[in-house]
């Protein structure tokens, strides 16, 4: 068969059920053997939204998410998404296409050394100059994707590579010598780390995007239940913990919960599973968890001791290793400590003025409430990101997509048609902001052809609220660049020209009936347009590079 | 003179192309700094072994040591540094001889350093030196009085020591 029929063949062996990608000049063979493959092809209007949608249908559903572009222009709109799903750690297959192998090199037309740009921002990638390569180098790709810490992996196919004939065999299994991903923690650490915890009068668990990847969040559970000791929260970890359980401490760092970041400040030993010490976690290193022991669990051995000093370092899946730590709980008396929490979640709650105007927190709330904590909930970056992270009532892993590590403005409507895809009968929102919607914008045509009925929420301040904040407390009230009032699009007309649904909430009173009919809308996607207050700030604040303790409101 | 920060790194590696540029991309990407590489095949065809000197703290070369390991194509880091090991680089120099007197000058000093003359010409003479980086240092120094035209040097290289002791 043919190098293109083979790479199908290898998706199917690889139950791959859908990819997103746009066609061009050097995938034609792939693209016609994709035609009638039973492969689902979701055409994005734009290659960066096919890599967001790959990384949404991956997060969203725990599977190698699959994107596919043409060489040159077409590998290069990949990069901003292979670059955030890369920063998160999310497992996708990028496939991309190639000048003819003789003509590599010869600056040829539309030739770009995509593996050399991507060589930074993918976990590994491939160039397949050979045929017979093929097989193994999917087989290798799809494993490397998903193992160990997980990430993207691309294969560029020369167009003269998909066209050249092979005798198709793939392999059943593969073996890597140079890569060898631990699973187990080491028993000797474990027992450490246990009897660490066992001294501990102010133990603290902090959660981050591992223990979703990992699907440790039953584990987690149970060694919570077992022991009774709280839970932070990263970013990224939003959703391995309901946030209505007792013991949830909500997000830490830059625009965590007081009493998150109280806890991080007074805990004794902290165990840090599947997290990497951002530093809008940790703010100013020096003066992070000053008091603590750290346990820090992790797949990856480079996260562990990169940023914080670290006391017992444990490599291993933190699934396995939650479960051993299942296994051998210690009992514990720290009921003097959690009596603190509770005194500290009761005195410094997060809270906003709620006044008679529509402020972006209680969209969110109401969001949260109309859906149960049980949405996918996507966003874009910034204030939209931060108020979802803090007001959404997460109830289950894999319901938060989000941006974490490069905080890509733009991600958040094509993930959501990704994780849409993957959860069919899931009610998907994208909370967006009027600046980064603006990024990905065309995916409305997407969604509307291929009747995806993604819900998205723009909370419309009128500029680009996030850098606005930081220039009203740290530069002096100069907007730079920042305002756009007045010089936006109409949303709904936008939704409406794109054949979808649009509409205005500018009323308080207004927001939850136009909500519950938007997400009663099954045919497509819809557009909210919340005209929310422009002045409204994301607090608490911990200024960067300061210490989590140095908080700008919230402590009232 | 050989500093404490400064470390050789042993980096078996997948003898395939862009391996090279993983490695280097690694280490401009993070920061670290690279003040010698050198590369080739080794006894197995399908390896090749990278010698990298590197300097930093100690949690610099933690870090740049797993890093190393986390590349696909990595096969096995080992810091020599920290292990018995022969350690050689080889240089070559070519040096003006303005005089005949100066030519008899430098011969000698080539041959308390057990280097080799591998080229001679009317204005200058080319001279080969395996040894440690002191002893290579010291030479280069020496020779600066008679003015050196040229150098290249190919960067340290090393193995471990085999343990004699059983195990």
């Amino acid at each position: 068969m043919t190098g293109a029929k083979a790479i199908v063949e290898c998706l199917k062996k690889e139950n791959v059920e859908v990819i997103f990608g746009y066609p061009g000049g050097v995938v034609l063979p792939l693209c016609d053997a994709l035609y009638d493959s039973g492969i689902k092809f979701i055409l994005t209007r734009h290659e960066q939204a096919a890599a967001h949608a790959a990384d949404g249908y991956a997060r969203s559903s725990g599977k190698v998410g699959v994107c596919l572009a043409t060489s040159g222009p077409g590998s290069t709109n990949l990069v901003t998404g292979i670059a955030t799903a890369y920063m998160d750690s999310i497992p996708i297959v990028a496939i991309t296409g190639q000048v003819a192998t003789n003509l590599i090199g010869n600056d040829a037309f539309q030739e770009v050394d995509t593996t050399g740009i991507t060589r930074p921002i993918t976990k590994h990638n491939y160039l397949i100059k050979n045929i017979d390569e093929l097989p193994t180098t999917f087989k290798e790709a799809f494993y490397i994707a998903r193992t160990g810490k997980p990430g993207p992996v691309l294969i560029d196919i020369p167009v003269d590579v998909q066209r050249a004939e092979i005798e198709f065999h793939y392999p059943e299994k593969i073996e890597i010598r140079s890569y060898k991903p631990v699973f187990n923690g080491h028993p000797l650490q474990i027992e450490k780390a246990l009897s660490l915890i066992s001294t501990s009068k102010k133990p603290l668990i902090l959660a981050g995007g591992g223990v979703i990847s990992a699907n440790a969040s039953k584990e987690l559970r149970m060694f919570v239940e077992k022991t009774q000791i709280p839970v932070a929260l990263t970013m990224m970890g939003l959703g391995s913990f309901p946030t209505e359980h007792k013991l949830h401490l909500g997000m830490v760092g830059m625009h965590g919960t007081v009493y998150g970041n109280n806890a991080i400040m007074e805990t004794d030993v902290l165990i840090a599973a599947g997290c990497r010490f951002d530093d809008r976690i940790t703010g100013k290193i020096s003066a992070f968890a000053p008091k603590a022991k750290i346990i820090h669990i992790d797949i990856d051995p480079a996260s562990i001791g990169k940023n914080v000093p670290v006391n017992v370092p444990i490599v291993g899946d933190v699934k396995i290793v939650l479960e051993q730590f299942v296994n051998n709980a210690p009992e514990i008396n720290i009921i003097e400590w959690l009596e603190k929490i509770s005194e500290w979640k009761q005195k410094y709650p997060l809270t906003y003025k709620n006044t008679d105007g529509l402020k972006p927190q209680f969209v969110i709330e109401t969001i949260s409430e109309l859906t149960g904590g049980d949405a996918i909930i996507t966003t874009e970056v910034g204030q939209n990101q931060m108020w979802t992270a803090q007001y959404y009532k997460f109830k289950n892993p894999r319901t938060f997509i989000s941006s974490g590590g490069l905080g890509t403005m733009g991600f958040g409507f094509p993930a959501a048609i990704g994780a849409q895809v993957a959860n069919k009968d899931k009610v998907v929102i994208d909370i967006a902001g009027d600046g980064s919607i603006q990024m990905n914008i065309q995916e409305l045509s997407t969604a509307v052809a291929e009747k995806i009925p993604v819900k998205v929420i723009i909370l419309n301040n009128g500029c680009l609220g996030m850098v606005r904040q930081w220039q009203e407390l740290f530069y002096k009230k100069r907007y730079a660049f920042t305002c756009l009032k007045g010089k936006q699009p109409d949303f709904v007309k936008v939704a409406e020209a794109y054949g979808a649904v649009g509409y205005r909430v500018i009323k308080k009173e207004d927001l939850k009936k136009t909500l519950v009919k938007a997400f009663s809308h099954k045919e497509g996607p819809v557009f909210v347009d919340c005209i929310v207050e422009p002045e409204e700030n994301v607090f608490p604040m911990v200024p960067a590079g300061a210490s989590l303790k140095e908080m700008i409101g919230g402590l009232a | 003179m050989a500093t404490k920060d400064s470390h050789i790194i042993s980096v078996t590696v997948e003898n395939k192309s862009g391996v090279l540029a993983r490695i280097a991309g690694l280490f401009s990407a993070r920061g670290y700094n690279i003040d010698s590489l050198a590369v080739a095949e080794t006894e197995d065809p399908t390896v090749s072994r990278m010698s990298i000197v590197v300097s930093g703290d100690e949690k610099i070369l933690e870090q740049i040591y797993k890093q190393l390991n986390k590349l696909i194509d990595v096969i096995k880091v080992q810091d020599l540094t920290a292990e018995d090991h022969i350690e050689r680089e080889l240089v070559l120099l070519k040096v003006s001889t303005a005089s005949s007197s100066v030519r008899n000058e430098i011969v000698q000093m080539v041959n308390i350093f057990r280097a080799k003359i591998v080229d001679v010409s009317r204005k200058s003479l080319t001279i080969e030196l395996v040894g440690s980086r002191a002893k290579v240092d010291a030479m280069i120094d020496l020779m600066k009085t008679f003015g050196i035209k040229e150098i290249t040097r190919t960067g340290r290289i090393a193995i471990c020591r085999d343990n004699n002791k059983e195990k």
